[in-house]
Parts: C-alpha cells; sequence; structure tokens
C-alpha cells in the first residue's frame, strides 16, 4: 500500500468532466511524475489532493487517513507539503522570515498564541530555519526582503519552507514553469540533491519532459480526466498510447 | 543588528526613548502650544487607540471600519462602573477592556469569515448597528442623545463603602482623592499608553506578530503551511478591540462623559487616517499620526474668523477678504473638510504614511552624500530600521 | 392581509432607493473594480441638485408698491418669481413640479460629475490595493459632504412634490379591499415607478447594446475582455458617468419623501453596500432584488406589533439580515463564485 492511494476520484465542473475515475498509488520514498496534455486534469488531481477542491466521489487516502473534505491547513499538518506553479512565499518578508513560519507551524500546530516570547530569541527555531537556508543556497541573503528575489530564488525559497517541515508528500506543479533554462537546470539539480539527502515522496506535475526524465522514478500518463499510462520514464518513452494521447489530443 | 541580543536591545533603546519623549510631553509641548493637559490626554488615549488599530490593520491588513463600536462600548462600561461601583478607573478600564474584548470577539467572529472588503463592509455594519441601537432602544444604558453621566444619587458601591460617597461639585475619576483631570490625568492616561506601547512591540517581535505579518502577505501560503488563519486574526481583532476599549474608557476617566457619536463612522474613519498617516506596520508611526490629527484638529478648530483676519492682516484688503473667506472654509467648523482632503492627500500621495515618507527621503539623502558600497545590506537592514 | 400589503408598498420605495444605488455601486465595482466609497455621496448630489434647481427657479423678482403701505408704512413688496413673470402659467407649473425638472438638470450635471471623479481620482486606484481604493473615496465622501455643509447648510431642506402628487391614492379599493384601508402616497407610488424604469431602462441599455454587451463581457471576465483588443478602459469612464446619474437621480426624486441633508449619502451608503453584500457582490439582478427586498423588510421591522416583540428591530434589520446571510450563503443571494475573493 502506498503512502498516498486515489480511489475511484470523480470531478466535474458544470458538464466538463476533470476527472474521470482516477486510481493512483503513489509508493513512498519515490518520485511520480504525472504528465498528459493541456486539459487532462493534472492540476485537478492535484487540488483535489491539498484539499482545494473536494471531489464529487471518490477518495484520497493519505497513509490510509481521508484527506478529502479537510482544509488545506489540516492536511499540511499531516505532513503533505505544497509547492505551487507561481512561487507563493511571503514577499513582504525576510528569507528568514519566511523559514521561520514554516518551521514554527510545525512545532506549535496551527494555532498557538505566542504572544510574549520573541522570534529571534528562540535558538532552535533559527537554528533550524538558518541550516535550511543554507542548503538551498540561499544563506546569505537570509535579511534580505524575498519580494526582491529572481524566479529561481523564489522557487528555492518555497522549497526551503518545504523541506523545514519535514513533509511525508510534497506536491510540486510545475516547479520550473516559465524559467530560464539556467533556472530550470538549477532547480532540477536542487530536487535531485533534496531526493539523495532527504528521500521525501514527490508528485511533480509537468510538461517538461528534460524536468521528467532527470528526476521522475515512475510517471503516470493522463488524457482527458484519466491514467492512461504508468510506468518507469524508459517504458513510457516508447508506449505509443503516450504518444497517441499527446498527438491526438492535438488532433481533437 | 542580526543578532537576537542586538534586536532585542534596540526595541529596548526605542521604548526608552518612547518612554522618555511621552512622560516629558508636558515640557517639550509647550512652545509648539499643545502643552496643556486636556489635549495631552487626547494625544495619548487617541495614540492607544491607534497603537490597538495598527496592531490589526498595520499587521494583518484587515481594514475595519468599525472600531468606533468598540471605543463607544469602553466609554458606556466605563462610566456604567463608575456609577455602581464607584469613581476609581481602575476597575472602570478592566471592566471595558473585558467588555469591548468580548463585543470584538463576537463581530470578529462574524466579520473574519470574509476578507478583503467584505470584512470592511460587515464591520462597518456592526458599527452602525451599535450607533443605531445606542440611539433608539439602548437608551435606558447609553441615555441616547444627552449622553451617560455620571449622578451624586448613583449607587457609587465602593465609594460610599470608603466614605467617598458624598462628594460636592462635579463628580471626577480619582484614585484615593487623586483626580484624573489636569496633569494627573494626564500622566495616568501616559501611563497606559506606555504599557500599551510595551505590549505593541512585544506582539510585533513575537511568533505571534510574525504570523499576523504572514497573513497580510500571503494567506494562501500561509495555509498551505498548516497554519489556520482566521483564530490568528480574530486574536488580533479582539486585541486590537481591547485597546479601543480602554482608549475609549481613559476618554471617560478623564471627562466622565459617554455619548453615542463617538461611535460614529467618521470616528472610525479617524482612526484609519491616524494609522495610515504615521505608518501602518511601523511600530509609533500610528502614535505619532494620532498625536499629528489630535493636534491639527485643535489647531484649525480653534480658528475662526478673527483669528485669520489677524494672521492674514499684512494682506491688501480686498486680497485679505478673499483669503480669509477661502481659509475660513478649512478651519472651525470645516475641520472635517480639511480632515478629508488630508486623508486623500495621504493616501494619494503617501500611502506608506509619514515613516515610510521619512524613510524614502533618508535613503534619498544617503544615495546622494556619495552612496557607500554597503547598499546591498540596505535591503535587510531597511524594514527593522522602520520598526 | 391589508396590513402585509401595505407594509410592502411602504418597502418599495425606500428598496427602489437602494435598489439604485446597488446598482450602481455593483456596475463599477464589477467593471472598474473598484469599491465607490463616495458613491453615496453621489446620491446627496443628486439630491441637491434638485434643492438647487428649486432655489434657481425660485428666484425672485421684488417690487415695491408704492400704492400699498404696509402698517409700518413702508411700500409693500411684491415677490413674484422671474420664471411665473416670464412664463406666466406655465412658469408655476414648472415651479409646481421643480423636482421631476430638476431630472433634466441632474442628468448633465451627474454625468460631468461623475467623469471628473474618475478621470481625476478613481482612474490613478484601478490597480491599487482595494484597502486605498476604500480610503481615497471615504476621504473624497468626506469633502464632498463637508462643501455641501458649507454651502447649504447642516439642516435638512425639505422639498415638496408637486401638488398634484401631494395626496395618497386609495389602491386598496382597486384590488378589492375597503376604502381607506391600504392608502398610499402618490409620490411614493411615482418613485417606485421611476425607479423601476431606470432599473428597467439600465438592463436594457445593457442588454441590448454592443456597449452593454462589452460591459457585461468585462463584468464577467475582465481580463479576457482586454485580451480580445477592446480597450475597456476607455468604457469604465462611461460606465462611471452611468453610475453616477443611477445614483444622482435616485437622489433627485428621493428629495420629497426624505428631507436632504448633508449625511444623507453616508447613511445610505453604508444600507447599500449591505445591500451589494447581501445581493452577491457583481450581480446586478442581485443588487436589485436584495434591495427590494431589504427595503420591505425594513417597513416590515418599522410594524408596532413586530417592535413590541423585538424592539429596536428596526434599526438593525438590514445589518440583522446581511449578517444572516453571509453566514449561511457568503457569496450573497446570486453572487458568483470569484469575484471578490480575498
Amino acid at each position: 500500500m502506498g503512502i498516498l492511494q486515489v480511489q475511484n476520484v470523480n470531478k466535474s465542473f458544470g458538464g466538463l468532466k476533470a476527472l474521470n475515475n482516477v486510481n493512483l498509488d503513489i509508493t513512498e520514498g519515490t518520485v511520480h511524475a504525472v504528465i498528459g496534455p493541456n486539459g487532462a486534469g493534472k492540476s485537478t488531481l492535484l487540488n483535489v489532493c491539498v484539499g482545494r477542491l473536494v471531489p464529487d466521489t471518490g477518495a484520497v487516502l493519505f497513509n490510509g487517513r481521508p484527506l478529502t473534505g479537510r482544509s488545506p491547513h489540516e492536511i499540511n499538518q499531516m505532513g503533505v507539503a505544497r509547492v505551487f506553479q507561481t512561487p507563493e512565499i511571503f514577499a513582504d518578508l525576510s528569507l528568514l522570515e519566511n523559514v521561520v513560519i514554516p518551521t514554527l507551524a510545525v512545532r506549535d500546530g496551527s494555532f498557538t498564541v505566542n504572544a510574549w516570547g520573541r522570534v529571534d530569541n528562540q535558538a532552535e527555531i533559527r537554528d533550524r530555519a538558518e541550516a535550511i537556508l543554507e542548503s538551498v543556497g540561499l544563506a546569505e541573503k537570509r535579511h534580505h526582503h524575498s519580494g526582491n528575489l529572481s524566479r529561481g530564488d523564489k522557487r528555492r525559497l518555497e522549497l526551503a519552507m518545504c523541506l523545514v517541515q519535514e513533509p511525508k508528500l510534497v506536491l510540486l506543479d510545475e516547479p520550473t514553469a516559465g524559467m530560464s533554462r539556467a533556472d530550470t537546470n538549477a532547480t532540477i539539480d536542487l530536487l535531485a540533491r533534496m531526493q539523495e539527502e532527504h528521500g521525501v515522496t514527490k508528485i511533480i506535475i509537468e510538461h517538461d519532459m528534460h524536468v521528467v526524465f532527470s528526476l521522475a522514478d515512475r510517471v503516470t500518463v493522463m488524457a482527458q480526466g484519466t491514467p492512461i499510462v504508468e510506468g518507469t520514464p524508459n517504458e513510457i518513452k516508447g508506449d505509443p498510447r503516450v504518444q497517441e494521447a499527446y498527438l491526438g489530443g492535438a488532433h481533437l | 543588528m542580526t543578532t537576537p541580543l542586538a534586536t532585542a536591545r534596540s526595541d529596548l533603546i526605542l521604548f526608552g526613548a518612547f518612554t522618555l519623549a511621552v512622560l516629558t510631553m508636558p515640557i517639550w509641548l509647550v512652545p509648539l502650544g499643545a502643552g496643556y493637559p486636556d489635549l495631552m490626554q487626547k494625544f495619548a488615549i487617541y495614540g492607544l487607540f491607534a497603537i490597538g488599530f495598527n496592531i490589526l490593520f498595520g499587521l494583518t491588513g484587515y481594514l475595519s471600519f468599525g472600531h468606533a463600536a468598540f471605543l463607544g462600548v469602553g466609554s458606556y462600561t466605563a462610566v456604567w462602573s463608575f456609577k455602581l461601583l464607584g469613581m476609581n478607573p481602575v476597575p472602570a478600564l478592566l471592566l471595558a477592556i473585558l467588555l469591548s474584548g468580548l463585543f470584538a470577539w463576537v463581530i470578529g467572529f462574524v466579520s473574519l469569515r470574509r476578507t478583503g472588503i467584505y470584512f470592511s463592509i460587515l464591520t462597518l455594519a456592526f458599527a452602525q448597528m451599535c450607533y443605531n441601537l445606542a440611539y433608539s432602544v439602548l437608551t435606558p444604558i447609553t441615555n441616547g442623545e444627552t449622553g451617560l453621566r455620571v449622578l451624586n444619587s448613583d449607587p457609587r458601591a465602593l465609594d460610599h463603602l470608603t466614605g467617598q460617597g458624598v462628594v460636592d461639585g462635579p463628580l471626577v475619576s480619582n484614585i484615593f482623592g487623586l483626580e484624573m483631570n489636569g496633569l494627573p490625568g494626564f500622566y495616568f492616561c501616559a501611563v497606559w499608553l506606555l504599557i500599551g506601547m510595551y505590549v505593541s512591540i512585544r506582539i510585533f517581535r513575537s511568533p505571534f506578530g510574525l504570523m499576523l505579518r504572514a497573513i497580510k502577505t500571503n494567506q494562501t501560503r500561509l495555509n498551505y503551511t498548516g497554519i489556520s488563519t482566521r483564530p490568528y486574526a480574530l486574536t488580533a481583532f479582539v486585541i486590537s478591540g481591547m485597546y479601543a476599549g480602554l482608549a475609549g474608557a481613559l476618554l471617560c476617566v478623564t471627562d466622565p462623559l459617554a455619548g453615542a457619536e463617538r461611535m460614529q463612522w467618521t470616528a472610525s474613519g479617524e482612526v484609519v487616517l491616524m494609522t495610515i498617516l504615521g505608518g501602518a506596520g511601523t511600530l509609533l508611526g500610528p502614535v505619532i499620526g494620532a498625536g499629528l490629527i489630535k493636534y491639527s484638529e485643535n489647531i484649525f478648530s480653534a480658528f475662526h474668523e478673527q483669528t485669520l483676519h489677524d494672521i492674514f492682516g499684512f494682506l491688501p484688503d480686498g486680497v485679505e477678504g478673499v483669503v480669509v473667506s477661502v481659509a475660513g472654509l478649512f478651519v472651525g467648523e470645516g475641520w472635517h473638510l480639511t480632515l478629508g482632503l488630508l486623508f486623500m492627500v495621504i493616501v494619494i500621495f503617501l500611502p506608506g504614511g509619514l515613516t515610510s515618507g521619512v524613510r524614502q527621503l533618508v535613503q534619498m539623502a544617503r544615495r546622494s552624500s556619495g552612496g557607500s558600497g554597503r547598499s546591498g545590506g540596505d535591503a535587510g537592514t531597511a524594514p527593522q530600521a522602520a520598526e | 392581509m391589508d396590513a402585509i400589503l401595505l407594509q410592502i408598498l411602504n418597502g418599495l420605495d425606500k428598496g427602489g432607493a437602494y435598489a439604485l444605488i446597488a446598482l450602481g455601486l455593483t456596475l463599477v465595482f464589477g467593471t472598474l473594480g473598484v469599491v465607490n466609497f463616495a458613491h453615496g455621496a453621489l446620491f446627496m448630489l443628486g439630491a441637491f441638485c434638485a434643492v438647487t434647481v428649486n432655489q434657481v427657479i425660485g428666484l425672485e423678482q421684488v417690487t415695491l408698491d408704492p400704492n400699498n403701505l404696509t402698517p409700518w408704512g413702508t411700500p409693500v413688496e411684491i415677490r413674484e418669481p422671474y420664471i411665473v413673470s416670464w412664463l406666466g402659467d406655465t412658469g408655476h407649473l414648472i415651479l409646481d413640479y421643480s423636482v421631476p425638472v430638476s431630472i433634466l438638470a441632474a442628468i448633465p450635471i451627474m454625468i460631468v460629475i461623475g467623469f471628473i471623479m474618475e478621470r481625476g481620482l478613481i482612474q490613478f486606484f484601478y490597480k491599487r490595493p482595494h484597502a486605498e481604493q476604500i480610503l481615497v473615496t471615504f476621504g473624497l465622501a468626506i469633502v464632498l459632504q463637508e462643501i455641501i455643509k458649507t454651502w447649504f447648510g447642516a439642516n435638512p431642506l425639505p422639498q415638496s412634490p408637486p401638488t398634484a402628487l401631494r395626496s395618497a391614492a386609495d389602491i386598496g379599493v382597486l384590488v378589492g379591499f375597503n376604502p381607506g384601508e391600504i392608502v398610499y402616497p402618490y409620490w411614493r407610488l411615482v418613485y417606485f415607478v421611476f425607479s423601476a424604469l431606470v432599473i428597467g431602462g439600465v438592463f436594457a441599455f445593457l442588454q441590448l447594446t454592443t456597449f452593454g454587451m462589452v460591459v457585461r463581457a468585462g463584468m464577467a471576465d475582465r481580463e479576457t475582455v482586454g485580451l480580445l483588443g477592446i480597450d475597456i478602459e476607455k468604457r469604465f469612464t462611461l460606465v462611471f458617468g452611468l453610475a453616477a446619474v443611477v445614483a444622482g437621480l435616485a437622489g433627485v426624486m428621493y428629495t420629497p419623501i426624505l428631507p436632504p441633508d448633508y449625511h444623507m449619502g453616508m447613511d445610505f451608503l453604508v444600507l447599500s453596500f449591505v445591500v451589494v453584500v447581501v445581493g452577491g457582490m457583481g450581480s446586478l439582478p442581485g443588487a436589485v432584488a436584495a434591495g427590494f427586498l431589504l427595503g420591505i423588510l425594513q417597513s416590515f421591522a418599522s410594524m408596532t406589533e413586530v417592535k413590541s416583540i423585538l424592539p429596536g428591530i428596526d434599526q438593525i434589520i438590514i445589518y440583522l439580515v446581511a449578517v444572516v446571510i453571509l453566514l449561511v450563503r457568503p457569496r450573497g443571494l446570486l453572487g458568483r463564485k470569484g469575484v471578490m475573493e480575498g
């Protein structure tokens, strides 16, 4: 039994069937890529997993516990982190503060009023946050405004914010979208290194085959709301059904 | 600057300087023509109101248009405490904080189900509801348009118990005989202002304050970081409601009369203006803003035609008449017009408030004076310097 | 039954005013994305258009009659409005109908005010945060009402409806009630019909014209309309002008019902915002429906029978309804997903 199980999930928007009886089983410790042409339902699937959308039928189980119907912060507290297509960071705050917040969230839970202690006196929090910034290579800039960072650095920061929580599962929505080649490669390196060091299970939604083949252990191909093929990257490469899905989709 | 100790020390210095400035107000305000106790009491009280409002608006970005309601609740509670318990201000203040906190919890619980402008409108609606009720059904509690005041025939249980029950002349709030008007009244308010400021500094630097700032910058990320934003915002709302209640009660300590006009939307708007004028989200900004608004209100509304004629007397007669009649629109009764214009000017040209304006000036000056090699460090130190 | 009908009727005129103001708010909000706290001031300015027109056409020529002396021995002053001396009976008629006549003046005046406001201030705030939009228009509302206060004074200035419409209609008789059971002032009837016409006109305009189509498309999805190469910003000014006219007309015709004073705008604005929230932000039909609904509810709450059970309910009914609606249906009665979330 995998760490994340998607069971018979259906989701429609109006008359459009975005997810059609989706089943998925993610093995712990692997990097699982979900690819497919535009409109295949990848992002909907991701949003169902993190509680942003509620499926019409079916369930999503994380370590055997249902995720469906829970709010995003509850799902995060269970150990699921999310990386957005456009990096979502606290743009008004410094990098260090950006990382301190998720550290506090792990330690203190979803709500604690700690209005008297000082952030910078909590050595253990600060050390953890600085260590993680160090590991993604942003330690130098820790007192900068994060809003001024480059896109690639924002992505690093976002990954640091996820990693500092030591999640059991990270969901990445097109982590290299809109990035330059150099930033893309740097992000791939970072993700690969994270996999070596932390070994967190990851689900990556991706367009860029370069990213998929550099990182993924397993690949699921989706088309029109349904997974059509699943296998290792090499198995997928030669599969005629995959080419059909991409090219056929274009013709339709 | 970056080590924990240094930051804590810089806050201590800030608070020390603030304390010194507040306590010496009766000295340094004299040359500015504002050295008399009634006005200084207002500075302290509205400063407190703005500090509290800033904890909500400055940190979380939730723009409440109904904070005057809590000011009113605090005032009525204080006067009732005078009436029933006695003229000692301490129970009055504590009860006011408690009750306004309760009110804020109820109103915040409902209003915070929405964000953005829905939230502003909901708080405005609640404040108007309180205001309407105070003028109509709740007249037995609020005494309607006349306003609520303490009478000699009121129970004032503690006063009678301590043998202070019978008083000649007007009833004035007092601590063991020390009357809370004039300079003692100011110092009493000043102590509360200092307490309020200290609490505000602690909140700003605390993990709780960090969460509130995170709410302002990105709620989505905060949710996906495992934080439930609503209880944080509600706590901030209640805290700022308590500050407002305390300020309302202090208004009654210095002058034991509570009227419903204190709850009107203009009063809510005024505290918003004080906060953004000084700089929302900064520690000192709101107090400075409150001081400036109350100072100009005092000056502008005191002006009348004769003073204007004196000022513009040097002008030729025809010109003087025109200038005086134009200027007359903005002073005295016309103070609200000036307030409205000030509001627009600040929002249009200086949305960050005076504090950010000053910071920009300093940076410009620093850059023009040959800019050193440490420009890279500026980005990091600027936000701390601002607070 | 007759009491219920009467309360529904009583709520219609107020509901009409709410609906008209809320309609303009929603238009500006849906297309321009601007929260206009000065919208109530437009209603107030409309009302003062009526006051001004009344004062202007009521200007009197004073002549002295040397043949007639007062008891003090001074000649009797004969006051005659200029308009009567010029136009005779037509002049009397115009004077009598000064409120409806003001509409003619109010339309161009409100268009000009709307254009000035949009070009001079609002356009700079399209991209600024909502909080700043609220604050700057709030400041503008204060400035406008203070100017009116300086000019016209702080006291309400009662305006009278035309003589022919001053009495009340016994409309109960028409539907089979006994005479005298349901009596309704003509002017309120006029106001209701007028607001229905204006609302109908605005909807027809939006449904039938190309301009209206673009505006509706802009409300549904501004970005896409922008991508289609339609310069929507240019039409914003017109939309704002339209909203200003609607609010202004609502104010003009309301003067015989409520004597205008300088702070009437803010009083109505707060209620209209609540109306908009109840109706669903960004929904025009929602704004109209909620306007009438809340107007009627308010008139029910003002019944003595209701007030004896729930004292003070008439003061807060609208806010209470808003709170309940927001808790049960956070997007309002007819609100759509994604409009002004966050």
